[in-house]
């Protein structure tokens, strides 16, 4: 990564540090109060679109550290998901437990149910992983649906909005901060976790299995640990939404939602954490265009017009992604950022 | 023992049509190392075309199934020239989405021209009831296994006669010497996906002829992966042997243990527990070659 001209690393800490000058803190700073003051001048429709952005933000996160830096791809992230919707959603309205014990149980019963999943991943790998992912979102989706008296099967499963220190958070806003809060501190964990021991280790599997294996990498360990901690994220996003329609069903949870996160990981960029970001924030807006456009077009053209836009639009975005920029738009982002460094004495490399 | 018969039957031709699907999976993926998720998409685009020629348009069968085949041509050769030829040597990651994101518009085209309500045209084919004894084998059935029987010898008799035959073989055994004995990839890359655009369309008009067509007929080619997946990925043979297996075995399953579950629904997720099993015991299916791997 290069520096700005006149600005050097002197020491160990500085090299590694994520933000290096005092123009990167202050732009955080200001990122950070825009955006928990966005309650002030936005309405409630803008906050609840805010709202699950920042849910699949979170999700997103986990894919990355799965596919895009551990290089386990996954079509089953929508099932884990909702392992952790359905715990978060039962522990609270059955049991009555509060928020600070469902978020985490939500967490860990979908990284339990990744570990399941995961278990194939260390004899298998491509295709074979991906269609074992595949089967785990259809046969997760199934045991919700068998297991009635549970889950509450196509019916659904009310799911009371969160109560912290006695309040309720009816509002939009509250559950915007709520939300938010928790999606800067994921974002956080993701950026660090990779930057650890283990999410070095997650790179080398990516790269080549068999070296990292002969440098003395522990694959058994590593690859369910990326499961775990992909799928736990995954399961704290499952239960941020489920409580935020107050509902849970499997309409959730289907499997286009498990492909669109893998085509956000694309677009953004696998393997960046700002990626994950871009990916998320910018298919979502996609997603609130096409909600808009659909039903003038179902009016214009035929009534199935809506639904078939949009699977339309997905597909396209993921085909000239792969086709023109497979990098995503984190690289692009890489390519503007680097123009503007030496502005306006920048050349081409 | 009637009943078990009967199912063991159903199961069969239901297989051989599995089978013809994933044999399109297996030689795409033989021949240009793509795992096309599309696949069924293909039949149920299929199953689609053959509606639109059968009920609006009021053809014979057998002009159906050539303008059905003629439009599963033009549409192979559109897919990989338009989409998947800008991949090649691209990551393997790259290529699956690839083949999903082809999924997801095939399913918003169909929605779009057809419309999502159900479409059906049993009537359409004609009715031959075959009795054995207390069995009765319905005429879908009966079609069903002739022109899967027929399609997968046709294939097996390309594979071993004609000459674009032979380089498609040839290449899935090495791509490199193929192309410094001259074949160019490219077009055997192209035939690949035009026959795998075929025989998914047609085992989408047999399907379609059995139980209707709807946008869901496109999971049959999950159905498929699991039968690629038990018969080991890059054997024809073991393609025919697995989809026998799984459809028998899928319609015994659903036949008895269905009653017994609330709502039922085992036959859907039945191609998925096999699928792990396979995939925990035995991940190179059961005529698959083993991989070795080096750094």
């Amino acid at each position: 990564m290069s520096l700005r001209t006149g600005t050097f690393r002197e020491s160990y800490a500085q090299d590694m540090a994520i933000f290096r000058t005092r123009l990167h803190w202050g732009m955080l700073f200001a990122f950070l109060i825009l955006l928990f003051t966005c309650p002030l001048y936005f309405s409630d429709r803008i906050l609840t679109i805010l709202t699950i952005i920042g849910i699949t933000v979170i999700s997103v996160h986990g894919l990355n550290i799965l596919t895009g830096y551990c290089g386990q791809i996954s079509i089953g992230h929508a099932g884990f998901m909702a392992v952790g919707g359905y715990t978060s959603a039962i522990l609270s309205a059955k049991l009555g437990w509060p928020f600070w014990a469902t978020l985490p149980s939500a967490a860990l019963a979908a990284g339990m149910a990744g570990l399941i999943f995961g278990l194939p991943s260390l004899k298998i790998k491509g295709f074979y992983l991906i269609m074992a992912t595949i089967a785990a979102q259809f046969i997760i989706i199934w045991l919700i649906l068998q297991l009635y008296g549970l889950t509450g099967g196509t019916d659904g499963l009310a799911a009371p909005r969160y109560k912290i220190a006695g309040l309720a958070l009816k509002s939009k806003s509250s559950y915007f901060y709520l939300v938010m809060i928790i999606t800067c501190l994921a974002t956080f964990a993701a950026k660090n976790i990779v930057r650890t021991r283990a999410g070095r280790a997650f790179i080398a599997i990516r790269d080549n299995e068999l070296a990292a294996e002969v440098m003395g990498i522990n694959l058994w360990t590593y690859k369910l640990l990326a499961f775990f901690i992909g799928c736990a994220f995954a399961g704290v996003a499952g239960a941020l939404l489920v409580h935020y329609y107050t509902f849970a069903c499997i309409d959730h949870f289907i499997f286009m939602n498990s492909v669109w996160y893998l085509g956000m990981l694309i677009v953004g960029g696998m393997g960046s954490t700002a990626g994950a970001i871009f990916g998320a924030v910018s298919l979502k807006l996609l997603d609130e265009v096409v909600t808009i456009v659909g039903p003038i077009l179902s009016a214009a053209v035929a009534p199935q017009a809506a639904a078939s836009l949009g699977l339309i639009m997905r597909g396209l975005v993921i085909i000239v992604f792969l086709i023109f920029e497979p990098r995503g738009l984190a690289h692009r982002w890489e390519i503007i950022k680097a123009y503007f460094r030496l502005w306006p004495f920048s050349y081409q490399e | 023992m009637t009943f078990f018969l009967q199912l063991v039957i159903t199961g069969f031709s239901l297989g051989m049509v599995y089978a013809l699907i994933a044999i399109g999976f297996v030689i795409i993926l033989k021949c240009s190392n793509v795992f096309n998720i599309a696949q069924g998409h293909f039949v149920m685009i299929g199953g689609y075309l053959g509606f639109t020629f059968l009920v609006p348009f009021g053809l014979p069968i057998w002009a159906s199934l050539l303008l059905a085949i003629l439009a599963a041509i033009i549409m192979g050769l559109l897919i990989e020239r338009l989409t998947l030829r800008p991949l090649v040597g691209q990551s393997l990651h790259a290529v699956i989405m690839m083949t999903i994101a082809l999924a997801t518009v095939f399913e918003g085209l169909a929605t779009l021209i057809w419309g999502s309500e159900y479409k059906a045209y049993h009537g359409v084919l004609p009715t031959v009831t075959l009795n054995l004894g207390e069995l009765s084998i319905p005429p879908e059935t009966l079609i069903g296994l002739i022109v899967s029987v027929a399609a997968v010898a046709i294939l097996m008799l390309f594979f071993r006669y004609t000459k674009i035959g032979l380089a498609m073989r040839a290449t899935a055994e090495d791509e490199q010497v193929v192309q410094s004995l001259g074949i160019r990839a490219t077009t055997v890359y192209a035939v690949s996906w035009v026959i795998a655009c075929v025989v998914g369309v047609i085992g989408g008009i047999l399907l379609g002829g059995v139980s209707g067509v709807m946008i869901p007929l496109a999971d049959v080619g999950i159905k498929a992966f699991a039968v690629v997946l038990l018969g080991g990925l890059n054997s024809i043979g073991g393609a025919i042997v697995a989809g026998i297996i799984l459809g028998v075995s899928e319609n015994i399953a659903a036949g008895y243990l269905d009653p017994l579950l609330r709502g039922g629904g085992l036959a859907n997720v039945f191609p998925f527990i096999v699928m792990i099993i396979v995939l925990i015991f035995r991940p190179y299916g059961l005529f698959g070659l083993v991989g070795i791997e080096r750094i």
